[in-house]
């Protein structure tokens, strides 16, 4: 818990810096977020390669492994057609889609606007992280209700890469395989899935 | 994606040769944490700067956040199904 406080602090400070600082500043910010999730991934490597149990659990896993991203394909659709009728002006297929960026905000989001224009593509920029922010903040919550598997199918497309630390701290390194794996599988269909329930 | 996958690889081979180094390995968790307060902190910042998010939050922000809550919880329900069933007898947690 102090963890995610820590972590919601440096994320509001980010915020708070990237609004009042002048942008010309920040603009290196992109490519540094990019080396800074090279280096978390780096690190990550080194804690998998350390540890030769998580190549036991692929072999023990075996297909099983394949149900993960299957239930966060599943889970997602359920969860957002379920509450699509709260909303007047968007369509339960444009909820799907929203949905079907699976926490890959900046791809689904630039999918979503070429095909529905900027409003939808907002909703999913903004959903898409805050999916991904949840994940970041809420994944001792998860793990603790909804077993260790819910951080990884919370983040979605995002547990390969984003929330792959915040994933191996909470529900142990052994599950840093399988959200690789199923964050790559994720991260391979959203064009497919955002452009399926669009057009 | 590539660069995701190489950086991994790189870390697992640099990984499997400093296994027995239990010195080096203990601070790994610490410097992990610190990476990811980092991250975070430029993804607040890229939100913070883009006028359009800020300017929207409140209105396209509430319809979001039930989308994406909704999101995680079915998510969640349905792999805690599949933990039960497959994942939670089979000696793959740690305790």
């Amino acid at each position: 818990m102090k963890s995610s406080i820590v972590i919601i602090i440096f994320f509001a400070l980010g915020i708070f810096l990237g609004y009042f600082v002048d942008a010309e500043m920040l603009k290196s910010d992109d490519k540094l977020s990019t080396y800074a999730l090279h280096f978390l991934l780096f690190l990550i490597g080194i804690s998998i390669g350390a540890d030769l149990k998580v190549f036991r659990i692929i072999k023990k896993l075996h297909y099983r492994i394949l149900f993960v991203p299957v239930s966060v394909i599943a889970g997602t659709f359920i969860g957002v057609a379920s509450v699509s009728f709260l909303f007047e002006s968007i369509s339960l297929n444009e909820c799907l889609a929203v949905g079907s960026g699976f926490g890959y905000y900046s791809l689904s989001s630039i999918y979503i606007t070429e095909l529905r224009g900027e409003t939808l593509g907002v909703i999913a920029l903004l959903s898409n992280i805050i999916r991904e922010v949840i994940t970041l903040i809420g994944s001792p919550f998860l793990t603790k209700y909804f077993g260790n598997l819910a951080p990884i199918a919370s983040g979605g497309a995002t547990s390969m890469d984003t929330t792959l630390p915040i994933i191996t701290r909470y529900s142990g390194k052994e599950y840093a395989v399988i959200a690789v794996f199923s964050g790559t599988v994720l991260t391979i269909i959203v064009p497919f899935t955002v452009t399926l329930f669009l057009s | 994606m590539n660069s995701v996958i190489l950086f991994l690889f790189l870390g697992a081979l640099l990984g499997y040769f400093i296994r027995e180094k239990k010195n080096i390995l203990r601070h790994l968790d610490k410097v992990t944490f610190c990476s990811v307060l980092a991250l975070l902190f430029l993804l607040g910042s890229s939100v913070g700067r883009n006028p359009v998010i800020i300017m929207n939050l409140h209105n396209l922000g509430i319809q979001a956040l039930i989308l994406s809550v909704a999101a995680v919880a079915g998510s969640a329900v349905i792999s805690l199904a599949v933990y039960r069933l497959f994942f939670k007898d089979n000696g793959i947690d740690e305790k």
